[in-house]
């Protein structure tokens, strides 16, 4: 390619401001520029499904966008036919909640006193890969018949949930200290649980953190779960009744309400992982999403 | 003479090798170390350098042979044993203070007072200002000398020291061995510097300790008589230096070599 000297172009030397000035410009640019795709997306996506859901095919089984919007302010307006929809969801989030945490203890605990001793990880080995087979959301029928149809049944179906997500991860992070750090820390005097808890718990939190965005997931699909297995209030709850009542826009209605929790648990989570992560040098944000 | 603060007598380190075999890492090691003194082991790669400081911190039992610290045996970490690792052993999720005060943390000292003990180390070794930085901060200069600040608050009277500015590059390191001649000279500890650097060697040490190539024991002994203090980078370049240089290359020249047949018979 030659190069063109039409006209001669006077080059100024660019001042740190305008350097910065246009920097600003690009990631100003380039932000706005991706939030209106995303809408763009999003208004493709609901447009097309209320277009066809009213031309070409029955919204009584796929139901619509417009459908699903007015449940929802019937919803939050009047409330649902079985109470206000903030004592659905204070009954599920509560569920989730509870059963998250003594999960979450649970797993980590043991985590990492497996992590830390090889003999006990050799013993218990089968029986954690066994017990992480089993399809645990089953045990949601059984934990009904046991603890009825109150919080315990759903509580315990969370907590079988949230446990191996923690552990795994706990167990690993554990298991992976770097020894320099231990045999540093003997040396300047720490004893055996020091260790533990100055080297080896901050070790392993950035793992147990990553599982916990994952293990909140988990919680509320547990929740949600138990309550469709057999309960007497919450989001569950309300699915199972609108597919009994063959109301789609229902179901839609509840599963939106469910990403909505999820997504401030997430931000919730995310920000508790930023605070206790602070010595880490900036990280790459690639926290895995639950998929509910 | 005092009774020497160390001494290894026949100390054998053995291990299983991974391969059905057993390893000898260390084979009837004998060494004494007086008070105060600067000791530098020198050895080809991989010899047992590094086995014998663990032996002396009782990180690591002997299979065979005796070691005393102050005296008694040792059997587990012995009092007023400091180590500094080859690799960093800072804590990342403390601060660099935070990092200074652990070990009168560990040993019961209160929040308060550690912290104003480790103030003043991270002014000695010249990180004031850098107490709220996080390691990962800091360049691997600034991190060696928050690990040797570690080291030091406790005060040991025995110094490990396992080639800890190997990884440093040249400048940065000839700057940390002045750093170290400086707050050592100070502190009459005991130091036993491992390393594989001839030049580093003579240039802190009283004493140089050659190793023979894997399994390690004892092959010469060079007294280094150079005055301090020392300027390391003048020091190198001195009729004297060379002189006891070329003095402890003949000696280890003939073990590197074996070393690296060692090696070519492994690869071969």
């Amino acid at each position: 390619m030659s190069l063109d000297t039409t006209a001669p172009i006077l080059v100024q030397p660019e001042t740190e401001e305008m350097i910065l000035a246009r920097q600003r410009k690009a990631v100003h640019r380039r932000r706005r520029n991706t939030w209106l795709l995303r809408l763009a997306i999003v208004v493709a996506w609901l447009g097309s499904w209320e277009l066809t859901a009213t031309y070409f095919i029955d919204p009584f089984f796929y139901s619509k966008p417009s459908l699903i919007w007015a449940r929802l302010a019937h919803w939050f307006t009047v409330g649902t036919d079985f109470g206000s929809i903030w004592y659905q969801m204070w009954t599920t989030v509560s569920e989730a909640v509870l059963g998250f945490l003594i999960g979450a203890a649970a797993g980590v605990v043991l985590g990492v006193i497996l992590g830390r001793s090889q003999y006990l990880a050799d013993v218990l080995a089968p029986f954690i890969k066994a017990a992480n087979a089993v399809p645990r959301i089953v045990l949601a029928s059984l934990f009904v018949i046991w603890f009825g149809l109150g919080l315990g049944s759903k509580v315990a179906t969370v907590i079988v949930l949230v446990f191996f997500a923690v552990f795994f991860n706990a167990f690993t992070g554990a298991r992976e200290v770097d020894r320099n750090l231990i045999d540093n820390a003997r040396i300047l005097g720490a004893r055996r649980l020091q260790v533990l808890k100055s080297i080896v718990l901050p070790s392993a939190t950035s793992w147990i953190l990553s599982s916990l965005h994952t293990a909140f997931g988990f919680a509320l699909i547990g929740a949600v779960v138990g309550e469709y297995a057999g309960s007497k209030a919450g989001v569950g709850f309300l699915i199972s009744n609108a597919q009994g009542t063959f109301d789609s826009a229902g179901i839609y209605a509840a599963m939106i309400i469910i990403t909505v929790v999820a997504l401030v648990a997430e931000w919730g989570i995310g920000h508790l992982e930023n605070r206790l992560l602070r010595w880490r040098p900036s990280m790459s944000h690639t926290s895995d999403q639950a998929v509910i | 003479m005092s009774s020497p603060l160390i001494e290894l007598i026949g100390a054998t380190k053995r291990f299983p090798s991974g391969t059905g075999s057993v390893h000898t890492a260390v084979r009837d090691l004998n060494l004494t170390v007086q008070p105060g003194e600067f000791v530098a082991v020198v050895g080809p790669t991989g010899c047992g350098k590094s086995t014998t400081l663990s032996l002396v911190s009782g990180l690591q039992p002997a299979s065979a042979g005796e070691v005393y610290v102050n005296g008694e045996r040792v059997t587990s970490i012995p009092d007023g044993v400091g180590y500094m690792f080859q690799n960093d052993a800072v804590m990342p999720w403390r601060s660099v203070l935070d990092n200074v005060a652990s070990g009168p943390r560990f040993r019961g000292v209160p929040k308060v007072e550690a912290r104003e003990t480790a103030a003043d180390w991270v002014e000695r070794v010249g990180l004031g200002g850098f107490e709220r930085y996080y390691p990962h901060q800091l360049s691997g200069g600034m991190r060696k000398r928050v690990a040797l600040a570690q080291t030091l608050v406790n005060k040991p009277r025995i110094l490990l020291m396992d080639e800890p500015f190997s990884a440093l590059d040249v400048q940065t390191r000839s700057l940390m061995q002045d750093e170290l001649l400086r707050l050592w000279s100070g502190s009459e500890a005991a130091v036993i510097f491992v390393t594989h650097d001839l030049e580093e060697a003579i240039a802190l040490a009283d004493k140089v300790v050659v190793l023979t190539t894997s399994p390690a024991t004892v092959k010469d002994v060079f007294e280094v008589g150079l005055p301090r203090p020392r300027k390391v980078e003048e020091l190198r370049i001195t009729e004297d230096f060379l002189r006891i240089y070329r003095e402890v290359w003949e000696s280890l020249r003939v073990e590197v070599e074996k070393a690296r047949m060692k090696g070519a018979a492994n690869v071969a």
